[in-house]
């Protein structure tokens, strides 16, 4: 069985979409109810109620919605580009999905276990965009073209600093495999040894800028609904409407697995002695997104020149005396070597 | 496998550059240009190259073509008054594209690799080194001083570029930053108990 599974190539196929389904129905499962979660901390912040109507205590709401979706008529603009029109969501959505290939949730529980993990991320993520700037153009219309504009714009920006912050911790561990940063972070001291405090800093900005790269409030700009009434997504209707949502709330939680293997040691336990697993893992990223919700509960629109300043002037610059500083942290072995870990 | 990826990827990005011509809409063009970039980054991956190939993605899908789109989309070009422009400019572009097509018969063609650059073609790196540093030891070590001096031609056509364009225009308002931030909420408002039926 095992000579089927590792030397034919059906056997491969078929183990490695045995494994795909293993990430991808489990996560998209979640997202469900980490939306509904999202919707009832911004309810409870507002003391309002949140979704409460569909199953008990609303539980089923994103289902719900979810059917709602699908049975709607999928409405084409007058002059739109169909092709485009159609491919723009399906991008959003494949695009934060592969990118999770790369995520592992245990010692050895990942999908693809490359060298440049990190930079296939990154990759992927950089590509994200081209759903919104796609979605936007081919719309024909004002509004999704300018809120495209502005959404490409406002990605790209925060790319720049969120690879200056990646690069640090690269810097630090000595490899661009997930597993590895995960690893280097593992120490006597439990929560202490992980990147968060040597990189201190950054891990606020890494958190603001993540803000910023999922088009989370209070950088909402594409979707302000003042100005814009939805941004990019004013023209779609029904599913591929409902693959926007699904695409960019894939990306946020994937930047919340992101923030805890990067800063907060993925599946490690943050207690010396307690069993390292993929429970520490899902609960880091379960309290990341609690943080996602309640930034968007509690926070007031960003400007959009205060967004840009932001991104250009001050978080690029500190980013990026970050990593000289990380360097020479690093070669000199400043700090007890809380910067050096390639050698352990 | 391998083979069945490489036919993939091949036809994927001469497709993506055939399009990338033919295309009557400037903005489709620009998506097969996308479409050649990421299938020649999946052809590096086949190589052994991931550094490399994920460069690609991240450099020219993720900002370049980004840049590209940006002014496509902005432009609003006649492109019937273009199509006969270029009709007549045609058989001068074919004449080009020929010789040009010529030189690299001719060049190419007489070329024979010897066995050793043909091994290292099939293994471009030593083993066990990752490529990630096999290229950092090559930028960062071997040609430190080549790699820095690029550095700095970009740097100076970058300062040169922002010199030609900026201009200062003293008739505008500008907005001061610092001011718009200490601004005071005691002294930008003033709060007045107005009466009913009275104005201020």
């Amino acid at each position: 069985m095992a000579d089927f599974f590792s030397n034919t190539y059906l056997g491969i196929a078929l183990f490695l979409i045995g494994k795909v389904l293993l990430l991808v129905v489990p996560l998209l499962v979640a997202l469900a109810f980490l939306m509904y979660a999202d919707r009832k901390v911004w309810a409870a912040v507002q003391m309002r109620r949140g979704p409460n109507v569909v199953g008990v205590f609303g539980l089923l709401q994103s289902f719900a919605d979810f059917l709602k979706y699908m049975v709607k008529e999928v409405i084409f603009p007058a002059g739109a580009d169909r092709a485009v029109f159609l491919l723009a969501p399906m991008i959003t959505l494949v695009m934060s999905l592969i990118a999770w290939a790369v995520v592992p949730f245990n010692d050895g529980w990942v999908v693809s276990n490359i060298n440049v993990a990190i930079l296939y991320v990154l990759a992927v993520s950089s590509l994200e965009v081209y759903g919104v700037i796609m979605g936007g153009w081919a719309s024909n219309s004002k509004y999704p073209f300018l809120g495209s504009l502005r959404s490409a714009a406002q990605m790209i920006s925060y790319e720049v600093s969120i690879g200056l912050i990646i690069i640090g911790v690269i810097i630090s561990t000595g490899s661009m495999n997930l597993t590895d940063i995960v690893r280097a972070q593992d120490g006597d001291y439990g929560l202490f040894s992980w990147y968060w405090l040597p990189q201190f800093p950054m891990v606020f900005l890494f958190f603001i800028s993540a803000l910023a790269e999922t088009n989370r409030p209070p950088f909402d700009l594409p979707e302000a609904e003042s100005e814009l009434v939805a941004g990019y997504q004013v023209e779609y209707s029904s599913t591929p409407f409902l693959l926007f949502m699904i695409g960019e709330l894939t990306a946020v939680v994937l930047m919340c697995a992101l923030t805890s293997l990067l800063f907060f040691g993925g599946w490690l336990s943050p207690i010396p002695g307690l069993p390292d697993g993929v429970l520490w893992m899902v609960g880091k990223m379960l309290f990341v997104f609690f943080l996602f919700a309640m930034v968007k509960a509690i926070t007031p629109r960003y400007r959009y020149d205060q967004l840009m300043r932001l991104g250009w002037k001050i978080f690029l610059p500190m980013s990026l005396v970050w990593v000289v500083f990380v360097a020479f942290a690093a070669r000199f072995e400043w700090f007890w070597g809380a910067f050096a870990r390639w050698g352990s | 496998m391998s083979v069945f990826a490489f036919y993939l990827f091949a036809i994927c990005a001469l497709a993506g550059g055939l399009f990338t011509v033919i295309s009557r809409q400037p903005v489709h063009s620009v998506l097969w240009l996308i479409l050649a970039f990421l299938s020649s980054a999946g052809l590096f991956i086949l190589l052994g190259a991931e550094f490399v190939a994920m460069l690609l993605v991240i450099v020219y899908v993720g900002a370049v073509a980004v840049l590209f789109l940006f002014v496509v989309m902005m432009l609003d070009v006649d492109f019937a008054a273009l199509k006969a422009e270029m009709a007549k400019y045609m058989p001068l572009a074919l004449l080009i594209g020929v010789i040009i097509l010529m030189q690299f018969f001719l060049a190419f063609g007489a070329w024979q690799a010897n066995d050793v650059s043909r091994e290292l073609l099939a293994a471009p790196m030593p083993e066990n080194v990752h490529n990630t540093v096999a290229i950092s030891e090559l930028l960062y070590d071997k040609y430190f001083l080549l790699f820095q001096l690029a550095g700095l031609i970009l740097l100076v056509a970058m300062i040169g570029a922002i010199v030609l364009t900026i201009r200062h225009r003293k008739d505008i308002k500008r907005q001061n930053v610092l001011a718009q931030i200490y601004r005071d909420p005691a002294k930008a408002m003033e709060l007045r108990d107005v009466k009913p039926g009275q104005g201020l």
